[in-house]
């Protein structure tokens, strides 16, 4: 008995996950201090807070692309402004991800990793369509983030999206938080169905039908 | 002639052997003193009674000549004074000397005077002279102990150093009155006081000294510097020592050759040269010979103390030594409350001037040689100044551990009970000059309370009012870092301009509050060196950061983009910050090293090496999209 539960969990598959979380203003963020928090403990999952790590954008390409090989999943987390990611990200995506290393002729490190951006927004779903105030989907917004993961030869995957916090009251921030974690400990725990994931438009509908 | 070989090399035997009593002394019982928590002077004092003819005998009466070689020292202590003094400041300073300075100095005289006539069956004269001599202070251990504790700077240390300054001027005067007391001149007093000039009628006296200081002036204006800049330019080192020695002497001649003291006149060259490029070079290259002189001088006037004389009539030399104290201590501590300064600085103000001081010694020689004062009880003068001498260490050492922590004490528990809370703020800062206020502010304006230590009272004061908990004192003491609450404060901030203080400081701190964060403040990479081997994490060069700084606007004058210059500079600063920690462990090896000069080009060496690699691997190619092209075209 003890000794096929040993050999299950041996089996059980463990995608190692590195949160690479940017935000300037993390302090007075409600939604994403309640993420955060929820963030599961866990040896195989590592948060790094690249606002607090590098204040003055002068980023260690090395120790990033260490932390990027030790991985299996990466997120990028970080609030959506101006329709884009903060600007420490954009720094890191033009330095970490190198020629010869993330892309190009020997450029083979990051292949077949998985990738997704996780999005806190203040607008409403709804807004962010072609008919709305936004215009956009969030996916096409998104899609300079795909088209570099796919140069890096990654598997993208949808983004696991926030909305409303503009407005959002406490305990919606703590049932976000609360999905969050247990999201991260899905991803920590269960091999991935990339064409099934694919196609949902956020990874929060797709997850979502694997709590029932 | 052979005799002669041989007397010669006994005479240099017995001068070495002198060197060596005198050196092993200082050597042996200022660390005595220092680790005892006193100060220097005392040390080298207690150094002088016990090598002195009434305890171990090592030296005799020479002690006296040894003193007026050593006096030398003093000359030298105020030239350096008057180079950090520019001009400006001391014309700023002309109200507290002359105030203070005449205040102090005649209410002393005369209080001396009345009380000495009518106490003492003196007559008039020899009680006049006596006054005279006791009213001046010692300015070697006024000055010495102001910058030994710090205090120099201060509002107490100024107005301490006016009212020396008033005195050391004033014995010109004194020496031209004392022949007139005299009823008999006799014939061997001309070489004391009798100048060159001393025949000439009054007004062309007046005339020729004018004219010597103004030459002085002027000459350290323009001649001074141009002689220093052609020394400067042979490159040789001892030359510029020479210089500078030569400077110190011949001025202090030129002031014994018209009779005015010569401390004044090197004081003078000093404020003339404070403006000049040389004045650091010239700081570094005199203040060996002062210290070793002063030294030197205060084991002088420890072994001139006739202890014999003491013993013979022990009631009348105590408790005149006493009232002397009492009296020279009420009269400053008047005038400075008259000044409205407070208790703290009034009782360290009077302390430090209580003594009487090395002028007392010539003074009183040249008395007995006028037949102004009889001889035993010349001796018993000088014995007491020199007791006066050796008690203000002692008594600046009880004021210190005792009376001010009380004062302190009571005032805070009357201010305690307005304040609301006895609130612990999670910062304390150790030193509020320019670098810890820098800190303190930019805590402020994000509204973090901090606690402050400074030795300041003033400034503590002022920041009292501003709404800073603030404490006056000594900040390696633990009875203070107690009571500014590191038992619950979260970091502390070393930040006091001596980095010994700092080491100090952070040693204590290790040991009482072992989970207190400790940032420091470090001069150099030298210091930082040190605080790293005490395992100290957090250290801030002061000469690192400003200079990158620097060299990233030059890097932007000649031609290279702002961003680019700001991450090499960032690079540099992080790599330089690892550098400094690995050479500190390999330097503990070597410890020998460090006190060659080749040393420290040693490890410039090392570190221009490792700048060259770091900076190649600094060499990141995003953005560059050239380099992306030769790497694709490969």
């Amino acid at each position: 008995m003890l000794h096929t539960i040993f050999k299950l969990i041996e089996t059980m598959p463990i995608n190692r996950i590195l949160i690479l979380f940017f935000h300037p203003l993390f302090e007075k963020s409600c939604a994403n201090k309640s993420l955060v928090k929820n963030i599961p403990v866990s040896k195989n999952i590592t948060f790094h807070d690249l606002y607090e790590e590098y204040p003055d954008f002068d980023i260690d390409v090395k120790h990033e692309q260490q932390l990027l090989t030790d991985h299996d999943i990466i997120i990028w987390h970080h609030p959506l402004y101006w329709y884009n990611c903060p600007p420490l990200m954009k720094q890191w995506i033009d330095m970490v991800l190198e020629y010869g290393w993330a892309y190009g002729k020997k450029g083979e490190n990051l292949k077949n990793k998985i990738i997704f951006q996780v999005i806190t927004t203040g607008g409403d779903r709804e807004s962010f369509c072609e008919t709305g105030y936004d215009r956009y989907r969030i996916v096409h917004l998104l899609e300079p983030f795909n088209q570099t993961a796919k140069v890096c030869n990654m598997l993208y995957l949808p983004p696991f999206v926030v909305h409303g916090t503009y407005k959002m009251k406490e305990e919606n921030c703590k049932k976000n938080g609360f999905i969050y974690g247990l999201f991260l400990d899905y991803l920590e725990k269960n091999n991935l169905e990339i064409a099934e994931i694919s196609r949902y438009e956020y990874l929060n509908d797709w997850f979502s039908t694997k709590q029932n | 002639m052979i005799g002669f070989q041989q007397n010669r090399i006994n005479m240099e035997t017995e001068f070495l052997f002198q060197a060596i009593i005198y050196l092993a002394a200082a050597v042996i019982f200022v660390p005595i003193a220092k680790k005892l928590g006193m100060s220097s002077i005392l040390g080298y004092l207690l150094a002088g009674i016990i090598i002195g003819p009434f305890v171990i005998g090592f030296i005799g009466q020479e002690a006296h000549s040894i003193m007026h070689f050593a006096e030398f020292g003093i000359v030298m202590m105020l030239f350096l004074i008057g180079l950090e003094m520019e001009p400006g400041k001391f014309w700023k300073m002309r109200k507290v000397f002359f105030g203070m300075g005449s205040m102090q100095l005649f209410g002393t005289i005369l209080i001396l005077f009345l009380g000495c006539y009518l106490l003492l069956d003196w007559n008039w004269k020899t009680t006049l002279a006596v006054s005279l001599t006791l009213a001046l202070s010692s300015s070697a251990i006024v000055l010495q102990s102001l910058s030994e504790k710090g205090l120099r700077n201060t509002a107490v240390g100024q107005s301490s150093f006016a009212v020396v300054l008033f005195q050391d001027i004033a014995v010109i005067p004194i020496l031209i009155f004392l022949p007139i007391l005299a009823t008999t001149i006799p014939e061997t007093s001309s070489d004391i006081n009798q100048s060159l000039i001393s025949s000439l009628p009054l007004w062309l006296q007046a005339g020729i000294i004018v004219g010597i200081i103004s030459l002085i002036y002027f000459g350290g204006r323009f001649l001074f510097v141009l002689l220093f800049k052609i020394i400067a330019k042979t490159q040789v080192q001892e030359l510029f020592t020479a210089t500078a020695l030569l400077l110190v002497v011949s001025i202090s001649c030129l002031m014994d050759l018209i009779g005015i003291s010569p401390a004044f006149g090197t004081f003078l060259s000093g404020v003339v040269l404070a403006n000049s490029e040389f004045r650091h070079e010239l700081q570094g290259d005199i203040a060996p010979f002062k210290g070793l002189l002063l030294g030197l001088f205060f084991i002088g006037v420890g072994a001139s103390i006739n202890f014999q004389l003491v013993l013979d009539n022990p009631l009348f030399i105590l408790v005149f030594g006493a009232i002397l104290t009492l009296v020279k201590f009420t009269v400053s501590f008047l005038i400075s409350r008259f000044y409205k300064k407070k208790t703290e600085e009034n009782i360290v103000f009077a302390l430090g001037l209580s003594q009487s001081g090395e002028f007392g010694f010539v003074i009183m020689s040249f008395c007995m040689q006028l037949n102004i004062v009889p001889i035993i009880l010349a001796n018993q003068i000088m014995a007491i100044i020199a007791m006066s001498m050796v008690s203000t260490p002692f008594l600046q050492f009880i004021n210190e551990r005792f009376v001010i922590p009380n004062i302190r004490i009571n005032k805070k528990e009357s201010e305690e009970e307005t304040d609301v809370i006895n609130e612990h703020n999670p910062v304390i800062i150790a030193g509020f000059g320019h670098f810890g206020s820098t800190v303190g502010r930019l805590l402020r304006a994000n509204n973090i309370k901090s606690t402050i230590l400074d030795n300041d009272c003033n400034q503590i004061d002022f920041l009292k009012k501003m709404g800073f908990r603030a404490h006056y004192g000594d900040a390696t003491r633990l009875e203070l870092l107690e009571a500014a609450g590191c038992a619950n404060a979260k970091l502390f901030i070393a930040a006091i301009d001596d980095p010994k203080i700092n080491l100090s400081i952070i040693k204590t701190l290790r040991l009482h509050f072992p989970n207190l964060k400790i940032l420091t403040r470090a001069r150099n990479r030298v210091d930082a060196y040190e605080l790293i081997d005490h395992k100290v994490d957090h250290i801030y060069r002061e000469t690192l950061y400003s200079a990158v700084n620097m060299g990233v606007d030059v890097l932007v004058e000649l031609g290279f983009r702002k961003y680019t210059a700001t991450r090499q500079a960032n690079q540099f600063i992080k790599n330089d910050e690892l550098t400094t920690c690995k050479l500190a462990k390999k330097r503990s090896d070597k410890m020998a090293y460090l006190t060659a000069i080749n040393a420290e080009i040693k490890w410039l060496k090392k570190l221009l090496k490792n700048d060259l690699k770091s900076q190649q691997a600094a060499n990141n190619h995003s953005w560059d999209g050239e380099h992306l092209k030769k790497k694709m075209a490969k």
